[in-house]
């Protein structure tokens, strides 16, 4: 099923001759209206009217979070505020607040995006969709509540948290198709485990999630504890919001929505291009917006491109579920890691539980990693060597796959912290 | 269908053209705005070849026609409804129309005469004054006459330069008609308009040229919300 099939599934020379006359257009926009890439460009020397081809699209310069922070409020948006009609302001995973816009036309944009990838995941006019996201400034809710209408299903505005009547309203309402966090998804199906509900008895067909990385494992266990289908989306506020990418019912990638946003992928130490396939960075030019154009941003998101034809039919280039963010990354005793790359391993492993904690703290000199991961009761009911046999095995993966020693301790089901949004799951105790 | 990227051209040292990239899709009526001397006629004019390509290239149906005579365009299928009609006005309906197919059909006469009488259907006043001059034609009927002239062609792809132009009102809605018609009946049209509201009205895309170069695009009614296009082109004071 496709939204705009004309679109999705467009030969890859006429999508690259849309890109290339949007892009033309965008970088003449930028550069008549927004003054600091007037000044980029100039210092840079870039002849924004002699931007021939995508290959050029290297000699660009780069547009950083901090770009955003330092041009507080408008000082990016590319038309008066007269012709703004919406103004989001990001979610602050890290840092202060940055500030987007969008006109008429950009939230029409937006609404088809999130339609395409609510359409993309089996969402129809049928569905009853509960968008657990939050409203207000994150832009997570209002960008899937706008597509999900577009399509034409019965939304749930019910914003996020308040799990007890989140579960509720699954029930009553008969929604069939979830929008949240991955975190939050699995929250609510632990709750329901606990309340003691039938879950098979719930019309819930469809999971649509994001927001943060996550992983096959967790995905895995979320379809198993649902029975849903999980499919991952991509996208975030500086850029647009939710309707970046997202997975089609084969789950192998996001499609990413490439005749809106044109995507790279480079070393975020080099700045260079990574080789093709390779996992890196992941840098997004807006083709279509008209308020907030933004010029290769840098997302800190790490994942990869899959260019091979997908089994559902569409075009689009896909990009590989997250592998983390380049600011999660911790420098371990010189060895890079991240959070992500724990959460698979702990998955891999028989008795531990979706729920973990990362403590780095720094003795002396040398940095120590504790992992707190819960696991299932019977453990601990189990003889002592049964838990060190757990430990140790877990000790021996995570020196296998990351490269670095940690220590490792199990706790109870439940001891670590739930989250609604967004979970927090390193505490980096060094001071550096 | 029309592919173009990066083109440039002018006359003699007077670039007029920088850097124009756009496209048609089949069966697509594509407009394209723009204030006096922006370089729209220049842009069609190029595309037929009257006006040398400098840099950039120009692909019909997958065929770069850089290199490509200008009648041998019209052969290749894309024909021009010039600006002012220009229809010979000495000659009379019928002649205007012979002489449009001569690069279709040569010697094809049965071919020919065929098209024409589904030509004179589509505009039927014209079958009414087949055998009358061109010239004492009313300015309506002449417009109607140089559209028949560029489809007896069969092109691929009908150009038409400000076919509105000195137009009664009432006249100019039944121009943007047929124009809307011809898409029905299967037809590619790039439309250079004056009168934005109107071509942004029947049009499915469009372009906006502002001295030789193309500062938005996008679906036209995308471009009938935008405020920049409200403001330059359609005469609203908007805030």
């Amino acid at each position: 099923m496709y939204w705009e099939e004309e679109k999705e599934c467009m030969p890859r020379e006429d999508l690259e001759q849309l890109q290339l006359e949007r892009l033309q257009s965008t970088l003449y926009r930028v550069a008549t209206h927004v003054p600091f890439y007037r000044k980029k460009f100039k210092e840079m020397e870039v002849d924004p009217d002699g931007f021939r081809s995508l290959l050029e699209l290297r000699s660009l310069p780069f547009t950083t979070k901090d770009d955003l922070r330092e041009n507080y409020p408008y000082g990016l948006f590319a038309v008066p505020l007269r012709d703004v009609v919406r103004v989001h302001a990001s979610s602050g995973t890290t840092g202060a607040a940055t500030v987007v816009g969008y006109t008429k036309n950009d939230i029409k944009n937006w609404s088809s995006l999130t339609a395409r990838v609510l359409t993309a995941a089996g969402v129809t006019k049928d569905d009853v969709v509960q968008i657990a996201f939050g409203y207000g400034l994150f832009t997570g809710g209002f960008g899937l509540h706008y597509g999900a209408e577009k399509v034409g299903a019965s939304v749930i505005p019910i914003s996020s948290g308040n799990t007890k009547r989140q579960i509720r309203i699954m029930q009553d309402f008969m929604t069939t198709a979830l929008v949240c966090t991955p975190s939050y998804a699995l929250l609510l199906a632990d709750t329901m485990i606990e309340m003691g509900i039938n879950i098979n008895a719930l019309p819930l067909k469809y999971g649509l999630f994001g927001g943060e990385p996550w992983s096959e494992g967790m995905r895995a266990e979320i379809q198993n504890k649902l029975h849903i289908l999980a499919t991952d989306n991509y996208g975030l506020s500086e850029v647009m919001g939710p309707g970046v990418a997202g997975e089609c019912r084969e789950c192998t990638g996001l499609h990413i929505n490439e005749d809106h946003f044109l995507v790279e992928i480079i070393d975020p130490e080099t700045l260079e291009p990574v080789a093709p396939g390779k996992t890196g960075e992941i840098v997004i030019t807006t083709l279509t917006k008209e308020a907030f154009p933004v010029i290769r941003y840098r997302t800190r998101d790490l994942t990869r491109l899959i260019t091979e034809p997908c089994a559902c039919g569409r075009t689009l280039h896909r990009m590989e579920r997250l592998t983390g963010r380049t600011d999660d990354m911790l420098i371990i005793k010189g060895v890079n890691v991240y959070p992500t790359q724990i959460e698979s391993v702990l998955f891999e492993i028989e008795g531990t539980e979706p729920h973990y904690q990362l403590i780095v703290e720094r003795e002396g000199r040398l940095d120590k990693v504790t992992v707190k991961v819960e696991v299932v009761e019977s453990i601990f009911f189990d003889q002592m060597k049964k838990q060190r046999l757990l430990v140790e095995e877990i000790k021996k993966r995570m020196a296998t796959e990351l490269g670095i020693s940690v220590d490792v301790k199990l706790v109870e089901q439940k001891s670590l912290e739930r989250f609604e949004g967004k979970a927090k799951r390193v505490i980096d105790k060094r001071e550096l | 269908m029309l592919k173009i990227k990066n083109l440039e051209a002018g006359y003699g040292k007077l670039k007029v053209l920088r850097r124009i990239s756009m496209h048609v899709n089949p069966g697509e009526i594509v407009t394209l705005i723009g204030a006096n001397g922006a370089g729209k006629t220049t842009l069609l004019h190029t595309i037929t070849g009257l006006v040398k390509t400098l840099a950039g290239e120009i692909s019909l149906q997958g065929k770069n026609i850089n290199k490509t005579a200008p009648e041998k365009r019209v052969a290749a299928g894309c024909s021009l409804v010039p600006e002012g009609r220009q229809v010979f006005s000495t000659m009379t309906v019928k002649e205007n129309l012979v002489l449009g197919g001569y690069v279709q059909y040569k010697k094809d006469k049965k071919t020919a005469a065929h098209e024409m009488e589904k030509i004179l259907h589509i505009f039927p006043v014209l079958k009414e004054r087949e055998n009358q001059l061109a010239g004492t034609l009313s300015g309506g009927e002449q417009q109607m006459l140089a559209m028949g002239r560029a489809l007896m062609a069969k092109p691929a792809l009908i150009m038409m330069d400000e076919p509105s132009t000195g137009l009664a009102p009432l006249i100019v809605k039944d121009i943007f008609r047929i124009i809307g018609k011809l898409r029905e009946d299967g037809n590619t049209v790039l439309l250079v308009e004056q009168n934005a509201k109107a071509a942004l009205g029947i049009a499915d895309r469009g372009y906006v040229l502002e001295t030789g170069k193309i500062i938005l695009q996008g679906p036209a009614e995308d471009l009938l919300e935008n405020r920049d296009v409200q403001r330059a082109y359609l005469g609203r004071d908007v805030g």
